[in-house]
């Protein structure tokens, strides 16, 4: 069972991501804003990141790629929208593989107890970039299988 | 890229009836007067909406007697089950690392394996 929650609404170009971490507020948003500490988590196992930029305050610039087992490499980059801080992290997300399609991203952490649920919002310019950018090739490997379906329209009948 | 089927299928989909005639359908073919039954709606309504289903590919029809019966057509909603678990896998195992990474940074006075490492992470695998 996952413990993520993700949230993509037929018809609104907006995804929601949503995970409670077994951590304090402060060092969950660190793991976001810090880039040593992000290079060692984000994406899959499989895919070696690099990240030549990140300036995390207010209009400062970020880039990462990552590679991908048969050297195919993948570079994103955007702008953080003001300062920072475990309220809300803003920044633009843009793939390079299709320019001129940005996205906002808005990561807020909120306590939960001992827990912290971290929670983003991606607002995409039309659903159509929403739809592609999920359907991309940043990730591999998939399965269908009839429990997927069932959950699937389970979601559906509740949505 | 967008794929025309994935956002017809994406469209049939963004209406609550619609999603609850899949559901319905689910169980088993059904009449158009039994698809209609739990909603306030009319049977021409609620056969408007069969049509767009249709015309995603997401049901097909046929012909006992008197009554038109509607069936599931699962394939166009695998795609899009699909659809969604490669993102849902990307994020679920950036997150187990995650995981992973507060739990040592919790346990450690200092920065845990990330203090003094560049910022680039090799794979895994080879």
């Amino acid at each position: 069972m996952s413990k993520t929650q993700i949230t993509a609404e037929p018809g609104i170009p907006q995804i929601i991501i949503a995970r409670e971490f077994g951590a304090p507020r402060d060092l969950v948003y660190r793991a976001h804003v810090d880039p040593e500490l992000l290079v060692q988590w984000l994406g899959p196992r499989d895919l070696t990141m690099t990240i030549d930029r990140y300036d995390a305050r207010n209009g400062g610039i970020w880039r990462y790629s990552q590679k991908d087992t048969e050297g195919n490499q993948y570079g994103f980059h955007g702008v953080f929208h003001g300062d920072p801080s475990p309220n809300a992290i803003v920044q633009t997300f843009e793939f390079e593989g299709a320019p001129g399609h940005v996205c906002l991203q808005t990561v807020t952490f909120a306590e939960h107890g001992d827990a912290t649920m971290m929670r983003t919002v991606m607002a995409f310019q039309s659903v159509e970039d929403r739809d592609a950018m999920v359907a991309s090739d940043m990730e591999r490997g998939t399965r269908d299988s009839g429990d997927r379906l069932d959950e699937l329209l389970a979601k559906l009948a509740v949505g | 890229m967008v794929d025309d089927q994935l956002s017809l299928v994406f469209g049939a989909l963004a209406d609550p009836t619609r999603r609850a005639i899949l559901t319905r359908l689910a169980e088993g073919e059904a009449t158009v007067a039994e698809l209609a039954a739990p909603f306030s709606m009319s049977q021409p309504a609620i056969s408007r909406h069969l049509k767009v289903l249709e015309h995603a590919g997401l049901i097909s029809r046929s012909r006992r007697a008197t009554a038109r019966l509607s069936h599931l057509e699962a394939e166009p909603l695998r795609e899009v089950a699909t659809w969604l678990a490669r993102y849902q896998r990307f994020w679920d195992e950036s997150h187990e690392r995650l995981d992973d990474l507060l739990a040592t940074l919790q346990a450690g006075p200092d920065n845990g394996p990330g203090s003094g490492q560049a910022a680039t992470q090799e794979g895994n695998d080879t």
